[in-house]
């Protein structure tokens, strides 16, 4: 055990130096890191968001929201279906727990209704390799007229799905000049966005700006009765009371059915009233969307009409003239910044689904420089206790044992921030339990070297033994603490996951270093002394 | 001269101690089983759900009665407040609210505004229901699957006493763990389960290095009587045992010491763990394979060769 041929030697030193030279630019700022020749590695550690400070926001699709909003077109569907000429006869129409049904009332023509309806059942493409096309609802007709849309199981989870996507293109439009530093967002599971923006302390904006529908439409305002009539007795038939954004709410008589919507947007801009010198957004249409408004805008002249977002008023003006440019302007009492949010909405569209937030970490900077700081002290004075515990306890082996530990903590950082692996404030724990636990493969050789010594045999031989005979016992215990630790990768999230992800590593270089490098000591250092006695 | 923690050739009767040890145990299990299910988990917002929001205020110490008080007006169902690491600095928990994640995002924006500037909001988390049950059920499959595979391993690496003697020392370690959560009331969260988990990992590393030397004595010593022969492998493993536990507490004490609030009952729950790992692998794992009946015979194998079994020197690999 204590032959190292030259290339082993080459090697291991090798792998040490690696891990000094790609811990080294931890050390230094990344001002001083850019001045330095391109030939040395300049990466350094990524820090978790709870040591750098940042935003975790977990979003999840609406499911509820979504199947109502979806089953009210399908009856809307279904209502125009069975309207087209020639119209068929029905009865019952409406939502019904996960679907929705409708009775035919003459039964002869049942199956021709059935026939008809039969399109809405709207397959979807499977996958991208041309899966087996799956139906997004099932439906089932019975002899007494009822047919039913049901949402199959695996339309729904189908459906969601490609709603996951979409929202996360949405999102990725929206956060694309947002801040200085770049969110990531992320799937997660089958219906989970993960967004997570580091040196964001306070995300209230970003919230604003990922979890907001901004779905904009356009209503003519309902002037038969006024809103407080309406509110008292019935508003008319395809007219819905609809608040505004401010404090206390206008209310607003509006016709149901939008005029327009914000798909038909192309842009939007912020730029400031000429008289008011306030913020407003601009917009401009497509060309369908701009023949919709000039239209209407030449026959309303004089009405107002409303701009709606998510169910609520920002504003009402009359119109004036024909607006035939397509390109019109919403002025409520924006800020500039919110202007700019709007504008930023607007452009990115609408989310296809409402996103609830159900989890959030937000670490503010103050808090992440803390903990890296008291990280790092706790790291040092640690590691100070280990080394001068084990020069106590073993002398010059001591020594050796703390060089290796020495060796093992670079090699940690190396491995880290060559993997770019994410460290976090239990990683930090991770690293410190490690040191603490490090020693052990060489307080488990020591005590076997001490033990052989005691049994009889030469200072060589002893060695020799201890570091063979510990092998199999250092490799059995490592193997049970890589097994949690894996485990814990696997299950984890987020922080917990920076822990396993240290303590892995720890286990690989703890190894590594014990059986090569502080064995590779001990044998420089039997070959210069040649003892016959064990310092030990 | 070098420090012994542990004096060359000890003898202590681990063994005999078992009519201590044993009963010990037992009501120290059932002692935190009771407590479990009486008492009950200071089950952080991972687990439970809820929000918490960590601030600095401008003045020091921070007023913890005012701002009871603002939370107060707020009508947000349960709240606690409390000072958290540095004088000016608090901690405040919000129960989840009845609405679920909704409400609990009004719950957020509330408390931000009617603090706003006063103070400095260093950490807010928020976990809804869902995840929180998720995660619940995440953390439970982790220890059950790792105490599992490392069950199969150790099957597989020695004979099955081992891997139940080793599994039942490392759930009494568990067990025990949680028992001091319930009687110090430590918040419970994710991290916790991290603790638990290293608890397991460190546990089973310091049982494993006794059972190696257990089965290699087996093989050495094949008339000795199984009591004396696992009393002799523990005293051997003794000074290693605890110089290991002496080196892991020492990094973990300035770790607790040094490493901040958001760490603090993380690391002690390690320390609590280790020092429990230590105790058990001596006075539960060793004395566990009496009971479970295992014999000399039934260690046999092909990496029992013959220098092993008579003691003999080894060959020197080389020089």
């Amino acid at each position: 055990m204590l032959y190292f041929a030259r290339w082993k030697i080459s090697l291991i030193v090798l792998v040490v130096l690696a891990g000094l030279v790609t811990t080294l630019p931890n050390f230094f700022s990344s001002d001083t890191l850019k001045a330095w020749p391109d030939w040395l590695p300049k990466r350094q550690v990524v820090l978790g968001l709870d040591l750098q400070g940042g935003a975790y926001l977990l979003y999840e699709i609406d499911r509820k929201d979504y199947v109502a909003k979806r089953l009210k077109t399908l009856v809307g569907d279904i209502r125009q279906t069975l309207r087209d000429d020639p119209r068929i006869g029905y009865t019952g129409l409406g939502v019904q727990g996960n679907g929705a049904q409708v009775r035919i009332r003459d039964l002869e023509r049942l199956a021709e209704a059935e026939k008809r309806l039969a399109e809405l059942k709207n397959p979807l493409v499977a996958n991208l390799f041309g899966g087996q096309a799956v139906d997004e609802f099932d439906m089932t007709v019975s002899e007494d007229g009822l047919i039913r849309f049901a949402y199959s199981e695996q339309g729904l989870s189908q459906r969601i799905s490609s709603i996951v996507q979409q929202s996360i293109e949405v999102i990725r439009l929206r956060l694309d000049e947002f801040g200085t530093t770049e969110p990531s967002i992320q799937r997660q599971g089958e219906d989970r966005i993960l967004v997570e923006a580091p040196g964001e302390g306070d995300p209230q904006r970003l919230k604003e700006l990922v979890g907001q529908t901004a779905q904009l439409t356009f209503h003519m305002v309902d002037q038969s009765m006024s809103p407080e009539q309406a509110m008292q007795s019935r508003p008319p038939v395809g007219s819905v009371v609809t608040y505004s954004a401010d404090d206390p709410p206008i209310p607003y008589l509006l016709e149901e059915a939008p005029l327009l919507s914000g798909e038909d947007l192309v842009d939007a801009q912020v730029s400031f009233d000429q008289r008011t010198n306030e913020p407003v957004v601009n917009f401009r249409f497509n060309t369908s969307g701009a023949r919709t408004f000039s239209v209407v805008t030449q026959r309303n002249v004089g009405r107002p009409f409303a701009i709606v977002l998510d169910n609520e008023v920002i504003s009402a003006p009359v119109i004036r003239e024909p607006i035939t440019g397509g390109s019109g302007q919403i002025s409520g009492s924006f800020t500039v910044e919110s202007a700019n949010d709007l504008a930023v909405l607007l452009r990115a569209g609408a989310l296809p689904a409402k996103l609830t937030v159900v989890e959030e970490r937000s670490i503010g900077p103050g808090l992440g420089q803390d903990s890296v700081d008291a990280g790092r002290i706790a790291s040092l004075i640690g590691a100070a206790l280990v080394i001068v515990f084990m020069i106590l306890a073993y002398g010059r082996f001591g020594v050796i044992a703390d060089l290796a530990l020495i060796a093992n903590i670079l090699m940690i950082f190396g491995a880290l921030t060559t993997l770019q692996a994410t460290l976090t404030l239990p990683g930090i724990a991770g690293i410190v339990l490690t040191i603490g636990m490090a020693v052990d493969a060489n307080v488990l050789i020591f005590e076997r070297i001490r033990e052989e010594a005691r049994a009889g045999r030469s200072a060589i031989s002893a060695i020799d033994a201890g570091y063979s005979r510990a092998l199999g016992t250092i490799l059995d215990a490592n193997i049970t603490t890589l097994i949690a630790a894996l485990i814990l990768f696997q299950l984890g999230s987020g922080p917990i996951r920076g822990f396993a992800v240290t303590l892995a590593i720890g286990i690989f270089t703890t190894v590594f270093s014990a059986f090569t490098f502080s064995r590779l000591l001990v044998a420089l250092w039997v070959r210069w002394q040649r003892p016959s006695r064990l310092p030990i | 001269m070098l420090l012994r923690l542990i004096p060359d050739n000890t003898q202590i009767r681990f063994m005999r101690l078992r009519t201590i040890s044993y009963p010990l145990t037992i009501v120290l299990i059932l002692a935190s089983i009771g407590l479990f299910f009486s008492v009950g988990l200071n089950f952080g917002i991972d687990f439970k759900g809820g929000t918490v929001f960590e601030m600095k205020t401008m003045e020091s110490p921070a007023d913890i009665s005012g701002i009871r008080t603002q939370l107060g007006t707020l009508d947000l169902g349960d709240v606690q407040v409390q000072q958290f690491g540095a004088p000016d600095e608090v901690l405040v928990r919000v129960q989840q609210p009845e609405g679920g994640e909704l409400a609990q995002q009004s719950v957020v924006s509330l408390v931000r505004e009617t603090f706003g500037e006063s103070v400095e909001f260093r950490r807010v988390e928020v976990v809804g229901p869902r995840v929180s049950g998720e995660l619940a059920q995440a953390g439970t499959i982790a220890v059950v699957a790792s105490l599992l595979v490392i069950l199969f391993y150790i099957w597989f690496r020695f004979e099955w006493h081992f891997a139940i003697g080793a599994i039942v020392t490392t759930v009494n370690d568990i067990i025990i763990t949680v028992g001091l959560f319930v009687v110090l009331q430590l918040e419970f969260s994710l991290s916790s389960i991290a603790a638990v988990l290293t608890i397991i990992g460190y546990s089973l590393n310091d049982t494993v290095v006794v059972y190696d030397r257990i089965r290699e004595n087996l093989r050495r010593y094949k008339k000795m009587p199984l009591p004396e022969l696992l009393d002799r492998s523990i005293n051997e493993m003794l000074s290693r045992t605890v110089m290991t536990s002496v080196t892991t507490l020492l990094a973990l004490l300035a770790l607790y010491t040094f490493g901040g609030e958001v760490i603090r009952s993380f690391t002690l729950a390690m320390i609590f763990g280790v020092v429990i790992g230590t105790y058990s692998s001596i006075f539960l794992a060793a004395p566990m394979l009496i009971i479970l009946k295992l014999r000399p015979s039934a260690v046999t194998g092909p990496d029992s060769d013959a220098s092993d079994a008579s003691g003999e020197d080894n060959k020197a690999a080389s020089t």
